[in-house]
C-alpha cells in the first residue's frame, strides 16, 4: 500500500509539474495576474447572468470593432445559463450586423442561426476562446500547483491584462507598443481599449475600468465555455453517484472475500 | 431436546443479497446513463434544431410574385397571390378536385382543401406550401402548367392557384407547413 | 490453460451443447472468466482492467465523435467547436476522450512500473511483456495523431517537431520526412491520414491486447512474491489461488470505480488541467508558439530527445536525441534479457529495491524537464536523467543479477496470503479438520 500511495503521489507531483505550461517558469519578471474571484470559479461557481449581459455590451461597444467573436452563434445568447436575452432581443440584435448568405452569396441581415463575425483587424485574435487559450497561472517553478489552486486563469489573465497598461507607449518600427504588466514581454500593440465610464451600463453599475475589465472576461469565459454550468451541475450528479457506486463495491468486494481471510497478522 | 432453530425461518432476501441487488441495480443504472449519450449524440444538435424555426421577412414580396426559402431542407415557396389566382381558387367547387384535403399542418387533419383552408390570411393573398411535389419529390415550376399554379416538369403533375393537385399523378395537394403570422411583414414557420 | 489443474467447463443444456460442439466459445468464455488467480494480487494488479476500460472507453467515444469532426485543415477546429457547442452531450464526449488518454497514460504506466518491480516481464512472461510494449507503441502513436486533429496551434506544431525528426535519418530521411507528410510541410494530407490512422490503430491495439491476455493466461498471472501456483494438484492450486469471477472481478470493479470517480471530477471540474492553452488557438504555420510541448505523457521521452545537445562521433545531436529517444523505448523492449537475475519479485530484492525507485523518480523528473524550456538547470538535470534511465537497464539490471544476494521468498503463495490475512472462515474450518482430536 505504501508503494501504491508512493506512486500516486509521485504521479501527481509528475502530472502537476509538466503543466506549469510552457512558458519560462523561471523567468526574472513574472507577469502580474490578479486573481479576481469571478462567481462561476469552483464547482459550485455559476456565471452572473447580469455580468454577462455588462460584458455582451462592452463587447459590442467596444470590441467588436476590431475583434470578432465567430465561434459563437447569436442564438446562444438566448439561451439559459448565459446573458439569456429574451428571443425578439435576440433576433433583433442578430439583425443588426449583415452576413454573407452561403448559398446565395448576397449580403443580409443575420438571424439567430447565423454567427458572431469574424474579426474586422487581421491582427486582433478572435476573442471567442480567448479565456481558454491564456493561463493566467504558472507554476511554480513549472509544478502545476497553482493551476490547481486558483485555476487555469484565463479570464483573470484578461481583466488584468484589459487593467493593466500603465499609459506608457513607445514607438518600434514604425508601430506604436503600449506598456502593459500582464503581458508577456510588457509591450502591447493593442491601444488600451477601456477607459473609465466609456459605457453607460443599464444596471446602474459603475463603469470603471477594472468593472468593464472583469465583465467583459465573465463574458469571454461563457463565449469560451457556454456549457460550464451544465459540465460542472453533470459533474457534481456523476461524481456523487460513482462515490456511491464505488462504496456499494467496496462492502460487496469485502463480502465475497470474508471467507477467506481472517484477523489482519 | 433440540432447541429452536433460530435460522429455520431465515428471510429469503438476506442482507447480504441485498447488498448485491443494490450494487448490480446502481450498476446497471451507472451503465444505462453511460450509453445514452452514446446515443442521444446522433440527435439533432443545438444548430439544426434552431433551424426548426425559423422568421421570413416577406416585405419585400410583390404582388403575384413567390419567394422560395428553404426550410427543414426543402424549398417552401411563399407566393403573393393576384386577385384573378385568389378568385380562380375560390370558384372551384370541391368536388372538381382529386384530393379534397387541406394538408395543412396549421389545421385539423380532416379539414377540407376550400381556398381559405389553404391560405395564410383571411382575403387569401398569402400563400405558403412546400415547393415538393407529392408524387415523387420533384420541386414543381411556378406560373406554369393549366390550371396558372404550378407545374412539376418531371411526371407532369398540374397543380391550381391554391397548390391542389387538378391533373396528373401526384396523390395529394402541396403540404402546409405549420407557419403564421408574427407580424405584417414577418412570417414564422416551425 | 496456463496449466494450472481446475475443473473444466462441461456443457450441461441441449442449447450449451449444440454451440460448443460447433465452436468451443462457451468454455472460452468459461475458462477465462474463472481462470486460477492467485490469492495475493495487490492493488497494483488492477490497471489491467483500467486499461482495458480505457481502451473501450477510447473507441467509444471516439466513434460518436468522428460523426461530427471534419477532417480538414479549414473545417477542424471549428467542427471542435460545433461538438463543444452545439452536438448533444459534444462537450461531454470530448472532455471525456481528451482526459480519457490521459488516464490510459497514468494507467499504462503504473501498469509498466508494477511489471518492472514485480519481474513481470521473467520467464517464462517475456512474450506478454513484449506484446504489452507493442501495445505501449501503438498507444504513443494512437496519442500523438489524435492530438493533431483538433487543429490546434499544439497540434501543428507538435505534428512539425516530431514529424521533423524523421530528417535526422541519413539519405532517406528527408523522403521518408515527406512521405510521411504528404507534402513539404504538415498540412491538410497529413491531418487526412493521421485521421484515419488514428481511427485504424485502436482496433490494432484491441487485437494484440487479446493476445496479451491470451499470453499471460498460458503463463498465468505473475503475483507480488513471484513464486508460481503449485500445479501438483487441483487441492494445492486451490491453496494458492481463486477463481478470477468473483473475487477479481469485484475486486477490480471497485478499483476501476474508485478511479473513475476521480475522472468524473477531473472532467467535471478541470477538464482543461492536463491540455495546453494554446491549443486553443487555431494552427497558424506562420507563428510558432513560444514554447511547444507535447502532452504530459510525452515529457520523459521529450527530455531525452532534447538532453542530446552534442554530436555523438559522426553522429549529428538531432539524429542521436532521436536514436536515444527510441533507444529508452527499445531497452525496455529487451529487459527480459538484461536482468541476469533468478530472483524474479523485487520484493525480496534489497539492492534493486533501490534502484528501482531512483528510476521512478527519474522518470517523473524527467517528465518535470520536458515541460520546461530548453535552458540550464533543465539541460544538465534530462541528460543526467537519460543516463541514469539507459544505466539501470544497461549495466545496473545485469550486474545486480550477478552481487545482490536476495531475500527468501515464502514458500508459496498460500503462505504469503496467510501472513498477511490469517486462515478466514474456511481456512480456519480446515485447520479444525486437520488438527488431531481433543
Amino acid at each position: 500500500m505504501l508503494k501504491t500511495t508512493l506512486i500516486a503521489a509521485l504521479a501527481a507531483t509528475a502530472l502537476g509539474a509538466s503543466l506549469g505550461g510552457g512558458s519560462a517558469a523561471l523567468a526574472a519578471e513574472e507577469p502580474h495576474v490578479t486573481d479576481y474571484a469571478f462567481s462561476f470559479e469552483g464547482p459550485f461557481g455559476r456565471f452572473d447572468q447580469a455580468q454577462l449581459q455588462r460584458g455582451l455590451q462592452i463587447y459590442s461597444e467596444v470590441c467588436t470593432a476590431c475583434h470578432g467573436l465567430k465561434f459563437l452563434p447569436y442564438r446562444e445568447l438566448g439561451e439559459e445559463g448565459g446573458p439569456a436575452l429574451p428571443e425578439d432581443q435576440v433576433r433583433a440584435f442578430a439583425a443588426q450586423h449583415d452576413v454573407t448568405d452561403a448559398d446565395t452569396g448576397e449580403d443580409r441581415p443575420a438571424t439567430p442561426s447565423d454567427h458572431f463575425g469574424h474579426s474586422n483587424d487581421p491582427n486582433a485574435p478572435d476573442l471567442t476562446l480567448m479565456a481558454k487559450a491564456r493561463a493566467g497561472f504558472h507554476g511554480p517553478i513549472g509544478l502545476g500547483f497553482n493551476q490547481l489552486l486558483h485555476g487555469i486563469g484565463g479570464p483573470e489573465y484578461i481583466a488584468s491584462l484589459l487593467h493593466g497598461y500603465t499609459g506608457e507607449s513607445r514607438e518600434e518600427a514604425g508601430a506604436t507598443l503600449y506598456e502593459n504588466h500582464v503581458f508577456p514581454g510588457g509591450w502591447i500593440s493593442m491601444p488600451p481599449p477601456l477607459s473609465d465610464d466609456q459605457v453607460t451600463y443599464e444596471d446602474g453599475t459603475p463603469a470603471t475600468v477594472e468593472q468593464m475589465a472583469q465583465d467583459v472576461a465573465a463574458f469571454l469565459m461563457w463565449t469560451a465555455e457556454p456549457k460550464m454550468m451544465a459540465r460542472k451541475e453533470t459533474g457534481l450528479t456523476v461524481v456523487l453517484f460513482l462515490a456511491g457506486l464505488t462504496v456499494l463495491l467496496w462492502f460487496t468486494n469485502k463480502k465475497i472475500w470474508a471467507p477467506h481471510k481472517g484477523k489482519h497478522a | 431436546m433440540a432447541q429452536v432453530d433460530e435460522h429455520a425461518h431465515e428471510p429469503a432476501v438476506t442482507r447480504r443479497d441485498f447488498l448485491y441487488v443494490a450494487t448490480g441495480a446502481a450498476g446497471g443504472i451507472a451503465t444505462a446513463a453511460a450509453v445514452w449519450p452514446l446515443i442521444n449524440q446522433m440527435n439533432p444538435s443545438a444548430d439544426v434544431q434552431a433551424l426548426a424555426s425559423i422568421q421570413v421577412d416577406i416585405s419585400a414580396v410583390e404582388v403575384g410574385s413567390q419567394l422560395t426559402i428553404k426550410f427543414l431542407g426543402k424549398p417552401v415557396f411563399i407566393r403573393r397571390r393576384t386577385p384573378e389566382e385568389i378568385t380562380a381558387a375560390r370558384d372551384t367547387p370541391l368536388s372538381d378536385l382529386p384530393d379534397q384535403l387541406a394538408r395543412n399542418a396549421n389545421l385539423p387533419a380532416d379539414a377540407t382543401a376550400t381556398d381559405e383552408d389553404r391560405t395564410m390570411d383571411k382575403e387569401g393573398e398569402w400563400l405558403l406550401m412546400t415547393g415538393v411535389c407529392t408524387h415523387l419529390g420533384c420541386v414543381p415550376i411556378g406560373e406554369a402548367g393549366d390550371f396558372g399554379g404550378w407545374f412539376c416538369p418531371c411526371h407532369g403533375s398540374h397543380y391550381d392557384t391554391a397548390g391542389r393537385i387538378r391533373k396528373g399523378p401526384a396523390p395529394e395537394n402541396l403540404h402546409i407547413p405549420v407557419a403564421s403570422f408574427v407580424s405584417d411583414t414577418v412570417v414564422q414557420l416551425g | 490453460m496456463s496449466g494450472i489443474p481446475h475443473d473444466h467447463y462441461e456443457p450441461k443444456s441441449g442449447l450449451a451443447k449444440w454451440v460448443e460442439s460447433r465452436l468451443p466459445v462457451l468454455s472460452l468464455i468459461h475458462s477465462t472468466l474463472f481462470i486460477p488467480t492467485p490469492k495475493n494480487l495487490n492493488w497494483m494488479w488492477i490497471w489491467g482492467i483500467v486499461l482495458a476500460f480505457c481502451l473501450v472507453l477510447q473507441i467509444a467515444t471516439g466513434i460518436v465523435l468522428v460523426m461530427h469532426y471534419t477532417p480538414n485543415t479549414l473545417l477542424a477546429f471549428s467542427s471542435v467547436e460545433h461538438i463543444m457547442r452545439d452536438v448533444n452531450a459534444g462537450w461531454a464526449l470530448r472532455y471525456v476522450h481528451a482526459n480519457g488518454a490521459s488516464l490510459f497514460f497514468l494507467a499504462v504506466y503504473l501498469h509498466i512500473f508494477r511489471g518492472i518491480y514485480y519481474g513481470s516481464y521473467k520467464a517464462p512472461r517475456e512474450i506478454t511483456w513484449i506484446i504489452g510494449m507493442l501495445i505501449y507503441l501503438a498507444m504513443m502513436a494512437t496519442a500523438f495523431m489524435g492530438y493533431v486533429l483538433p487543429w490546434g496551434q499544439m497540434s501543428f506544431w507538435g505534428a512539425t517537431v516530431i514529424t521533423g525528426l524523421f530528417s535526422a535519418i541519413p539519405l532517406v530521411g528527408t523522403d521518408i520526412q515527406t512521405w510521411l507528410l504528404g507534402g513539404p510541410a504538415v498540412d491538410n494530407p497529413t491531418l487526412n491520414r493521421f485521421f484515419s490512422l488514428h481511427y485504424l490503430l485502436p482496433f490494432v491495439i484491441a487485437a494484440l491486447v487479446i493476445v496479451h491476455i491470451w499470453a499471460f493466461h498460458t503463463t498465468g498471472n505473475n503475483n507480488p512474491t513471484g513464486v508460481e501456483v503449485r500445479r501438483g494438484s487441483k487441492a494445492e492450486a486451490e491453496k494458492d489461488t481463486l477463481p478470477f469471477w468473483p473475487y477479481f472481478v469485484i475486486k477490480d470493479l471497485f478499483a476501476l470505480l474508485f478511479v473513475l470517480t476521480i475522472f468524473a471530477a477531473i472532467v467535471g471540474f478541470m477538464p482543461n488541467f492536463f491540455g495546453h492553452p494554446d491549443n486553443y488557438i487555431e494552427a497558424n504555420a506562420l507563428k510558432t508558439p513560444a514554447h511547444i510541448v507535447p502532452e504530459w505523457y510525452f515529457l520523459p521521452f521529450y527530455a531525452m530527445l532534447r538532453a542530446i545537445t552534442f554530436d555523438i562521433l559522426w553522429i549529428n545531436s538531432k539524429l542521436a536525441g532521436v536514436l536515444v529517444m527510441f533507444g529508452s523505448i527499445a531497452v525496455l523492449l529487451v529487459l527480459p534479457w538484461l536482468d541476469t537475475s533468478r530472483m524474479r519479485s523485487g520484493r525480496y530484492r534489497p539492492m534493486f529495491k533501490v534502484w528501482f525507485w531512483i528510476l521512478v523518480v527519474d522518470f517523473v523528473m524527467l517528465m518535470w524537464c520536458g515541460s520546461q524550456p530548453p535552458e540550464q538547470p533543465f539541460v544538465i538535470m534530462s541528460q543526467l536523467g537519460t543516463l541514469y534511465w539507459f544505466a539501470f537497464f544497461i549495466v545496473i539490471l545485469p550486474l545486480l543479477g550477478i552481487i545482490e544476494k536476495p531475500q527468501t521468498p515464502p514458500a508459496t503463495i498460500e503462505e504469503d496470503f496467510l501472513a498477511h490475512y490469517g486462515p478466514g472462515a474456511e481456512g480456519a474450518a480446515n485447520a479444525a479438520i486437520s488438527k488431531p482430536a481433543e
